[in-house]
């Protein structure tokens, strides 16, 4: 089946065509780049989790949902996801930068996003039952839509994860786990966090699981449309395990890693690694493209006022 | 008369009847156990579909209930006991108590927690406790405290109506005893008035709602305690008081406070929770900023000792209040028309 195949028609779905896979990913990289430098130059306040390095799976795995009926859930490192799920820069750029115009008013900040049918919190493996939740709510429905919820390796760590799990797969529900396992529970390397290997995890509850070492995101993509479709065709859950790796910081400035490592990951840039897919005009063309577009909207929310306190008294 | 128990388990048969919205969530809830304390009794066999046995993973159902409230349904989760509401708080301070407002106010969380709290039945240390004050410190929820008088069916019927997320905080010791509502404004020997809204609050007098030496202001399982004292009080001391049975302590319900305060003077506040900031304290701060000249003196708390709720029945007894440590109480705060 070509990939082309696989589009859905909803406007604000990622692409399935490499030029869009890659343009989806550029923009995110570029967004989040854009924010660090913000943040370098004191215009933004608060907190950011960049995705910088990980892009391949937000657009890899959204691109096989359909924004319409599906529903994805995310963690504290969103930003990713929900550009990837709404293509809505300019909320979420007014939103971490508390600006009028910001998706939630200015509330929720760079961690907790709400739009159609996207969420995010920031408290790790809370989102986990709360995504079971919305399936089984769509499961009754008969809507025929997957709950998607992303997590992180460091997430593991937090119980309510696997009573979660458990009870998905003892109630069948259509609920799709992503583990973007990048090998850093924030500061702390995976090899001081688990034990045993991360997809017995999901066998014990019996429930069906892949892992994928990859930045390619037509792999992440084919990885995910598997997975998927096993939710959507059989009405239960699969636990996806993609390895990644981060560039960024966990969170600002607090990277401690050893920069032989990340210099290391960087040759498996999944940026790269999609652009070999593009010609050199093309690549070029849509970097241009997506930068004017970042800056604009960064021009634009510079512009435009803070979040008036009325709107947050509730 | 129905026991409260019966009163609450109709009210949720009827419930089920009318909106197939609403599902059940929680531990041992199929028949014939229907429930631990047999409140969700025949919901399972009536509607299998919508009543759903959990394991025991309190942090995993409240995320779940949450998730089925944000997309359309009106969740009710029983929570076997109070005490094990401590294992989902994660879910509702961080989740279900945040959700509306952290979203622009773009999304509704409408479900129950239905859970019952108290002592007086020697469980023990951690199936015995009333922990509504770790509830009232969680902005973005509704904390409802029927007590044995209240309109139970009415007021669960509104939690599950409310469109914010509503904990229905039952009492163990009040399951079996009769729902008494007031006839013709009475209960007993007693006159009793009861209020406005979704979840009002209940006030009693001895005297007709006749000046007052004291309001002993309560909830839940501890109104017949407040009764026996006021009672005790008229007959013993020739002291009047009114009672006050909030149903609502989050949002606190300060008006039928304040409107009872005016006709005392004198404050004295009754729960079941540990003292150290609980209910009471909370509730002394608000009357002495809201209505400071109408205070003839101090406000005092009634409460637990802080510490465990030991299970050994007298031990049990000397932790929690009874009628006489109100009485003592509002003696102390003073009097000013009788003693």
């Amino acid at each position: 089946m070509g990939r082309q195949e696989q589009a859905g028609t909803a406007p604000s779905r990622a692409g399935t065509d490499e030029r869009a896979l890659y343009e989806r990913m550029a923009l995110i990289r570029r967004f989040e780049e854009t924010l660090l430098e913000l943040f370098a130059a004191g215009e933004l306040h608060g907190t950011t989790h960049t995705c910088i390095g990980q892009e391949a799976d937000a657009v890899g795995v959204i691109s096989c949902l359909e924004p319409e009926r599906d529903v994805v859930v995310s963690n504290h490192r969103c930003h990713g996801h929900y550009l990837a799920f709404t293509d809505d820069v300019d909320g979420l750029l007014r939103e971490v930068m508390g600006r009028v115009g910001g998706v939630c008013g200015g509330k929720g900040g760079s961690q907790h996003l709400f739009a159609g049918n996207f969420y995010s919190n920031g408290v790790l493996g809370s989102t986990v039952p709360v995504a079971a939740g919305m399936a089984l709510a769509e499961r009754e429905k008969g809507s025929g839509a997957v709950a998607t919820v992303f997590v992180g390796d460091g997430t593991l760590g937090q119980g309510v994860v696997y009573e979660s799990l458990n009870i998905a797969s003892l109630w069948r529900l259509p609920l799709l786990v992503v583990v973007e396992h990048n090998g850093y529970a924030q500061s702390t390397p995976s090899t001081l966090q688990l034990a045993g290997d991360v997809e017995s995890r999901a066998r014990a509850f019996g429930v069906a699981t892949s892992r994928h070492d990859t930045t390619d995101v037509l792999e992440v993509q084919a990885a995910a449309r598997e997975a998927v479709e096993h939710v959507r065709s059989t009405g239960t859950p699969y636990f996806l395990v993609l390895d990644t790796y981060r560039f960024s910081p966990h969170s600002k400035g607090d990277d401690f890693r050893d920069p032989e490592e990340i210099a290391a990951r960087r040759l498996r840039d999944p940026l790269t690694v999609a652009a070999g897919l593009l010609g050199d005009d093309e690549r070029d063309e849509i970097t241009e493209a997506v930068e004017r577009r970042v800056a604009d909207a960064v021009q634009e929310a510079l512009g435009a006022p803070f979040a008036a306190t009325e709107a947050a008294a509730r | 008369m129905m026991r409260c128990g019966q009163a609450l388990n109709a009210a949720l048969h009827e419930i089920f009847e009318r909106d197939e919205r609403v599902y059940l969530l929680g531990e041992d809830l199929l028949d014939p156990y229907g429930g631990a304390f047999k409140i969700s009794q025949g919901l399972s066999t009536k509607w299998p579909e919508r009543v759903l046995p959990t394991p025991v993973s309190e942090a995993s159902i409240f995320g779940i209930t949450a998730g089925l409230a944000l997309r359309g349904y009106r969740p009710i989760l029983e929570i076997m006991f109070g005490d094990f509401v401590t294992l989902g708080l994660d879910q509702v301070v961080n989740g279900i108590a945040k959700f509306r407002a952290m979203f622009d106010d773009r999304v509704t969380v409408p479900l129950v927690v239905r859970t019952p709290m108290g002592a007086r039945r020697g469980y023990g240390p951690t199936h015995s406790q009333s922990l509504e004050k770790l509830l009232i410190g969680v902005p973005g929820i509704t904390v409802v405290t029927p007590s044995e008088c209240h309109d139970l069916g009415a007021m669960l019927t509104e939690a599950v109506a409310d469109d914010e997320p509503v904990f229905f905080v039952e009492n163990k010791v009040m399951y079996g005893r009769p729902n008494r509502r007031p006839e013709g404004g009475r209960i007993g020997e007693l006159a009793c008035h009861e209020g406005e809204g979704r979840y009002p609050a209940l006030t009693f007098s001895g005297n007709g709602f006749g000046p007052s030496d004291a309001t002993i202001v309560t909830y839940g399982g501890m109104l017949p305690v407040a009764l026996d004292a006021a009672t005790e009080l008229i007959l013993e001391h020739e002291v009047f008081t009114e009672v006050v049975a909030l149903g609502r302590i989050l949002p606190l319900d300060l008006e039928p406070v304040l409107d009872s305060l005016g006709r005392t003077g004198s404050l004295v506040s009754l729960e079941e929770g540990t003292l150290t900031g609980g209910v009471g304290a909370e509730l002394a701060a608000r009357v002495q900023a809201e209505a400071w000249s109408a205070l003839d003196g101090p406000v005092l708390r009634v409460a637990t000792r802080d510490g465990i709720v030991p299970s050994a029945r007298s031990l049990e007894d000397e932790a929690l209040p009874g009628v006489e440590d109100v009485v003592a109480a509002v003696t102390a705060v003073g009097t000013r028309v009788g003693g």
